[in-house]
C-alpha cells in the first residue's frame, strides 16, 4: 500500500530513462532471435536482415535431427516435471506446518541444486552414474532434471498451502471425509492453479536445461544440446534461428501462464476474511 | 433439531477412513510418509553424488596410462595452487565479481522504478518483462548474443551508424578489457553475462525496495533531507540486503558457467570450461572433482559475507 505522497512525485527523466532502458536491453536480444528466425539470408548474421521469408520454419521442421531432439526433450521435460510435481507437493506438505529438528537442512537441500552451479550437479551425478557402472542416456538426464526442478514446484505449492488455511482440512475430516476425499475435493482444488503453475516452470527449466544435461547426457541429443552443437556449424544458421525461437517461446510462455494462475490472493482462503 | 447427532465412531468406517485417524493421531508418522520420497531421492542422488564427487577428487589419475586409480591422494587439490590452474581461477573469480558489481548497477535503476514509481497494471508489467527474459532459454540467449556480436552483426551496425568506431577500438584496445573484436574481447564475455544474470539481480533489489516503507521517506524529507540525501543515507542502506541477496545469482552462476566462455570471448578456460575440458577430453575426473571444489568454497565464503549483510532475509 503506497501512500498518496510518494506516488504523485514523478520519477526523474535519469531515472525513467535508465529503467525503460534497462527493459530494452533485457528484450533486444530476445527481439533479433525473433527477427532472424524470417531473415531470408542463409548463412550471414548480417543486420540489418535482407527480406522476409517462412521458408526455414518449414525446412527446420523436416529436418529428422530438429524433429528427435523436439522428441526427447519434450519427453524429458514431461517426465521430469511429473516426477518434480510429485516430489515437490510432498516436500511443501511435509514443511508448511510443522516445526521439527532438520527442517531448515532440508529446505537448504532443496535449493542446492539451483543455488550451486549447474555444473557441479551435472558432474557429481556423472561421476556417481560412472561408479555405479549406469551408462549415460535418457534415464540419467531425468533424473537430472528431476532433482533441480522440485525446489519450483515446491516454492509455488508451499506459498499456496501457506495462503490456504488448516481449518478447511480438519472441517473435511469433521465432516466424515477420508484423507483420500480431503485431498482430492479440498486440497487439490486449492493447490490446483498453484500445482500446474510449479508444472509449468519446471517443464520451461527441463526444457532449456544444457548445463546439468551435458555431463548425463551420454550420446543422446536434446534440444538445447542439438543447438549447442548446431553452434560450430555456420552453414545451418537458418535452421538454428528457427530452433531458437521455439526454443525460447517454449520457456518464456509459462512464465505468462504461471503469473496468471498464481497472481493476487493475498488473502488466507477460509480464513474467514482475515 | 433439538436432538444432537451421534457421532460415527472413529474406529468404523472404510479402510481409508481409519488410515486417515491413525494419521491424524501419529503426526510423525504423517509427516515422514510424507518427506520419506523427497528425502530418498535428495539423499541418495544428489547429496550422495555430491559425496562420490567430493571423494573422486581424492583418487590419483596417472599422467601416462590416462588411468583413474583409487589410491588416494591430494595430489589433486594442491594442483590447484599451479600458476596455470590459479590462473583460471582467478579469472572466472575477477569476472563473477566484475559481472555482479555492473548487475547491481545496471538492475538498480530498474527496481527502483518498479518499486517506486509503478502500481498496478504497470507494475505487473515491469513484473512480466523482467520475469520473461530471466526464463527465456539460456542457450538461445548466449546463442542471441554470439548473433549480435558477430562480425558485420547488430551489435556492429550500430556502432558504424552512430559513428563510435575510433571509441571502441579505443576500448577494445585496453589491456585486459578488448581483444580484437567484441565477439572475442573480454568486454563482449562480460556483456553477456551481465545480460543473462540481470533479471536475477532486479527481483531480489525490487522486493528489497517494496518492502522499504514510504513512512521512513517521509519522515527523513520532514527532517529536512534532500532527495539526494535520502537516497544516499536511507534508500540505498535499506536496499543492502536485495543487492545481496541478487550477487548471490549473478556471483555463483557466474563462477560456474562454461557455455559463455566457450561461445563469447579470448581463449582461456574458466573453472567451468576446465571442469568439462578435464573429466570429457583428458578423461581426468579426480582433477574436475578437485577443480568443482572451488566454486564450492568460494561460494560458501560469499554466502557466509552476504549473510552479514542481511542477503538470506531477503531472499
Amino acid at each position: 500500500m503506497r501512500s498518496d505522497a510518494s506516488s504523485q512525485d514523478r520519477a526523474s527523466l535519469g531515472l525513467r530513462i535508465a529503467a525503460w532502458g534497462g527493459l530494452m536491453f533485457l528484450h533486444f536480444p530476445i527481439l533479433i532471435i525473433f527477427l532472424y528466425a524470417f531473415n531470408t539470408e542463409d548463412a550471414a548474421f548480417s543486420f540489418p536482415p535482407k527480406g522476409f521469408t517462412l521458408k526455414w520454419i518449414g525446412v527446420a521442421f523436416s529436418r529428422p535431427d530438429v524433429l528427435e531432439a523436439i522428441k526427447l526433450s519434450l519427453q524429458i521435460a514431461a517426465i521430469a516435471t511429473l516426477i518434480a510435481m510429485v516430489l515437490g507437493t510432498l516436500a511443501s506438505a511435509a514443511l508448511y506446518r510443522r516445526d521439527f529438528f532438520g527442517k531448515q537442512g532440508i529446505s537448504l537441500m532443496l535449493i542446492l541444486p539451483i543455488a550451486l552451479p549447474g555444473i557441479i550437479t551435472g558432474i557429481a551425478l556423472l561421476a556417481t552414474f560412472k561408479t555405479l557402472g549406469i551408462e549415460p542416456g535418457m534415464f540419467t538426464i531425468i533424473v537430472g532434471h528431476a532433482t533441480f526442478c522440485v525446489v519450483i514446484v515446491y516454492n509455488n505449492v508451499i506459498a499456496r498451502l501457506r495462503r490456504t488455511s488448516y481449518s478447511l482440512i480438519e472441517a473435511s475430516m469433521d465432516l466424515g471425509a477420508d484423507g483420500w476425499q480431503t485431498f482430492r475435493y479440498i486440497v487439490l482444488p486449492n493447490l490446483g492453479s498453484a500445482l500446474l503453475a510449479g508444472g509449468m516452470l519446471a517443464f520451461a527449466l527441463s526444457f532449456d536445461e544444457i548445463i546439468v544435461t551435458t555431463f548425463t547426457a551420454g550420446h543422446e541429443r536434446t534440444l538445447p544440446l542439438w543447438l549447442l552443437n548446431q553452434l560450430s556449424r555456420p552453414r545451418d544458421v537458418p535452421v538454428t534461428n528457427v530452433v531458437a525461437m521455439l526454443v525460447m517461446m517454449v520457456t518464456m510462455l509459462p512464465i505468462l501462464g504461471a503469473y496468471y494462475l498464481t497472481r493476487g490472493g493475498e488473502s488466507v482462503a477460509g480464513s474467514g476474511g482475515k | 433439531m433439538n436432538s444432537v447427532t451421534v457421532p460415527q465412531t472413529p474406529a468404523s468406517g472404510s479402510p481409508l477412513r481409519r488410515f486417515s485417524n491413525l494419521l491424524y493421531r501419529r503426526p510423525n508418522l504423517y509427516l515422514s510418509l510424507l518427506l520419506v520420497p523427497p528425502l530418498l531421492w535428495f539423499g541418495a542422488i544428489y547429496l550422495g553424488s555430491l559425496l562420490t564427487l567430493l571423494w573422486q577428487g581424492f583418487y590419483t589419475f596417472d599422467d601416462f596410462t590416462m588411468a583413474v586409480t583409487p589410491d588416494l591422494t591430494l595430489a589433486n587439490f594442491t594442483a590447484l595452487f599451479q600458476p596455470s590452474n590459479f590462473d583460471i581461477i582467478l579469472r572466472t573469480l575477477s569476472m563473477a565479481i566484475v559481472v555482479s558489481i555492473a548487475s547491481a548497477i545496471v538492475a538498480f535503476p530498474i527496481a527502483y522504478y518498479m518499486a517506486r514509481y509503478t502500481s498496478g497494471k504497470t507494475k505487473a508489467f515491469f513484473y512480466i518483462a523482467v520475469m520473461m527474459p530471466m526464463w527465456a532459454s539460456y542457450i538461445v540467449k548466449a546463442y542471441a548474443w554470439t548473433l549480435l556480436l558477430a562480425k558485420g552483426g547488430v551489435a556492429q551496425w550500430f556502432v558504424q551508424h552512430l559513428g563510435l568506431e575510433p571509441v571502441l577500438q579505443l576500448v577494445l584496445g585496453i589491456p585486459g578489457v578488448g581483444g580484437s573484436t567484441l565477439s572475442t574481447s573480454h568486454l563482449g564475455r562480460f556483456m553477456v553475462f551481465v545480460y543473462i544474470w540481470l533479471p536475477f539481480m532486479i527481483l531480489p533489489i525490487q522486493a528489497s525496495l517494496e518492502r522499504l516503507p514510504p513512512s521512513l521517506l517521509q519522515a527523513s524529507a520532514d527532517l529536512g533531507a534532500k532527495p539526494r540525501q535520502t537516497f544516499m543515507q536511507v534508500i540505498l542502506p535499506l536496499s543492502i540486503p536485495g543487492i545481496a541477496a541478487g550477487s548471490i545469482f549473478t556471483f555463483s552462476l557466474t563462477l560456474g558457467d562454461f557455455i559463455v566462455p566457450q561461445l563469447v570471448g579470448p581463449p582461456g578456460y574458466f573453472i567451468g570450461s576446465m571442469v568439462y575440458a578435464q573429466q570429457g577430453a583428458i578423461g581426468n575426473m579426480p582433477m574436475a572433482a578437485a577443480f568443482t571444489l572451488v566454486p564450492i568454497v568460494l561460494i560458501a565464503i560469499y554466502l557466509s559475507i552476504v549473510k552479514r549483510l542481511g542477503a538470506f532475509d531477503a531472499l
